[in-house]
């Protein structure tokens, strides 16, 4: 179980984050800011806490490795890499223009940090475990860490590659389904129905957390749970609020991939404001009591 | 290495060959590695081996991510589904990355003659071609397989080397050095060029030796190297002819022919005629000289073509 301080600080990051993604918005710019927001403290958690990275050399062969199959989500994904250094600051204002280096899905040529090209839904399981599998054919400890939503699970690849995972034993993989429930056109469910998630990943051969995906305390004890699984890959399936902070965003597939208006922006302004005021009061009683 | 006359087979065994040098080779395959050969790979190199099953799509994405750990990927499977099937894959996640991955497009053609329309590619080249960063490699003999494979190891980016399925004759000069994008002639002559890659290049000589018998003086060209075509070695190869015929065993829309009219595009040239599958799918025979001969892919078809160019009477 995480210290307090460990906790408090990943949910200051994760705040953190949500502001750079009000950057990367702006306003009057389209940014799949839904899935981004629902993964915040995942996120955060996994380079500030569980991911062996350096940020000094995001391409030491050594670290672990972070990438998003859901390719839409990788503004949370700059937004770490901004704290982290890796990208330059002033890159998030510059966000999906002609100017920056952050494009509207994972870019390596063009965007330091990024492990993967994806975008293309259901294919970043597969990448992810060719990785684990040169990993593990050097002798490497490093994990492979990927981002999956729970619309993209009607991709039939991810289950092409959920089988090939299992039936290699690869254990150096931990599979995330940010599971918000909504994806591009409405809820998921509505969309196409694909119940009992967590038996299925299971019925594949997954060793399978069930968590809630903002709680950074569960976060961080099932990062820390896939990694001591062996002899099989591990899923955490996270229930997520798609455009959690938000509140005119959260559950609300408009803001799959949304525009701010000036009075949109302003008002998330606000409310972020104010969800650093809950929480640096709430973490200073946490401290007192 | 000495050259099996079997093309594929030859593949494997240079795969072989090469993973024995350099550690980082691996190889994917979806359950054709008896066909495609890597099932030599298979039995040499177990633990650098992959069996992905069916499933061609998570082959190619997971071959891309092989790559991005810093092995060098072959993957395997026929021309048809490795370039049809896994096409999305294979360009978000390995070419627009560039990624050194090497595509193994297996019984190309009309090669797997028996199977019929489903598993012959008539339009595989033409699918790779248009992907950014891809370079599309058809060698015409075992010996040039041999010599390209090499060359596989340091070229940047992904490949797509389409591999046929039989016995082909051995045309090119076993002392002569080879690299990708090398324009090969096989036979000088003034009137006319045939230019070529696989298959069709053998057919080319035929034509050749039948316009011959006519007066009409024919070069042979093997273009094996289709992406990205050496535009100023193929100008070059042209001049002075009165006709150019191009052949492959391909849809005419988009293969070679297409490669060499764009090189050739913004300069004056001959007369250009394209030898290949007329835009339609293929069938089952009997075996790979028949369906070659039923689609016009044949030594005399491109000798008439070349002829009803220069306008000389082909009787």
């Amino acid at each position: 179980m995480a210290d307090t301080a460990t906790i408090q600080k990943l949910e200051r990051l994760a705040l953190q984050l949500r502001f750079d993604l009000l950057e990367m918005m702006g306003v009057g710019k389209a940014g799949h800011l839904g899935g981004s927001s629902s993964m915040a403290e995942i996120v955060a958690c996994l380079y500030f806490h569980a991911m062996r990275y350096n940020p000094a050399n995001p391409k030491d062969p050594q670290r672990d490795r972070f990438l998003l199959s859901k390719g839409h989500c990788v503004l949370i994904q700059y937004a770490a890499l901004v704290e982290l250094g890796v990208i330059p600051r002033e890159e998030l204002k510059k966000a999906k223009t002609l100017d920056g280096c952050l494009q509207g899905h994972p870019d390596m040529d063009r965007t330091p940090g990024i492990e993967a090209v994806t975008g293309s839904l259901g294919m970043g399981l597969s990448v992810a475990l060719g990785m684990a599998l040169g990993l593990r054919l050097d002798g490497r400890p490093n994990r492979v860490y990927v981002g999956m939503g729970d619309g993209e699970l009607s991709e039939g690849q991810i289950w092409e590659a959920a089988i090939a995972a299992a039936s290699y034993k690869v254990d150096n993989i931990t599979g995330i389904v940010d599971f918000n429930h909504v994806q591009a056109t409405g809820p998921t469910k509505e969309i196409l129905h694909n119940p009992d998630i967590a038996k299925k990943w299971n019925a594949f051969g997954w060793e399978v957390l069930e968590i809630d995906g903002h709680n950074i305390g569960q976060i961080l004890n099932a990062l820390e749970k896939a990694k001591k699984v062996t002899g099989r890959p591990a899923v955490i399936i996270a229930e997520t609020v798609k455009g959690k902070g938000f509140s005119f965003a959260e559950n609300n597939a408009a803001f799959h991939n949304g525009i701010f208006t000036e009075d949109l922006y302003r008002q998330a302004l606000s409310e972020l404001r104010a969800q650093r005021t809950a929480l640096e009061s709430r973490h200073a009683q946490e401290v007192r009591s | 290495m000495k050259p099996h006359p079997n093309m594929r087979e030859t593949y494997g065994l240079t795969l072989v060959e090469l993973a024995r040098e350099n550690r980082d080779i691996v190889a994917l395959e979806a359950d054709l590695g008896k066909s495609t050969r890597s099932v030599l790979f298979q039995e040499a190199f177990p633990d650098r081996y992959f069996q992905m099953g069916i499933a061609e799509q998570n082959m190619a994405a997971t071959a891309a991510g092989l790559a991005l750990v810093g092995k060098i990927p072959f993957i395997h499977s026929f021309a048809v589904f490795v370039a049809g099937r896994a096409f999305d894959q294979l360009r978000t996640t390995i070419c627009i990355p560039s990624l050194k991955v090497r595509i193994c497009g297996s019984s190309c053609g009309f090669s797997d003659f028996g199977d019929g329309k489903t598993h012959q590619s008539v339009e595989d080249v033409a699918i790779m071609r248009s992907l950014p960063n891809m370079s599309v490699l058809s060698p015409m003999d075992s010996i040039e397989t041999i010599k390209m494979m090499e060359c596989l190891i340091d070229w940047p980016g992904p490949v797509y080397i389409r591999i046929n399925r039989s016995d082909l004759p051995f045309l090119f000069p076993a002392d002569e050095p080879y690299h990708i994008g090398k324009i090969t002639k096989l036979r000088d002559g003034s009137d006319v060029a045939l230019l070529a890659a696989g298959v069709m290049v053998s057919r080319s000589l035929e034509a050749a030796g039948i316009l011959a018998e006519k007066g009409i003086s024919a070069r042979v060209l093997n273009l094996s190297t289709i992406k990205p075509m050496n535009r100023g070695g193929l100008i070059e190869a042209v001049i002075g002819v009165r006709a150019i015929v191009v052949s492959e065993e391909h849809n005419i829309v988009g293969g070679l022919g297409g490669a060499v009219l764009e090189a050739l595009r913004a300069v004056p040239h001959a007369p250009v005629e394209l030898v290949g599958i007329k835009d339609c799918f293929g069938m089952s025979a009997t075996n790979y000289d028949e369906i070659l001969a039923r689609f016009g892919l044949t030594g005399p078809a491109i000798a008439g073509a070349a002829m009803d160019l220069l306008r000389v009477s082909r009787h």
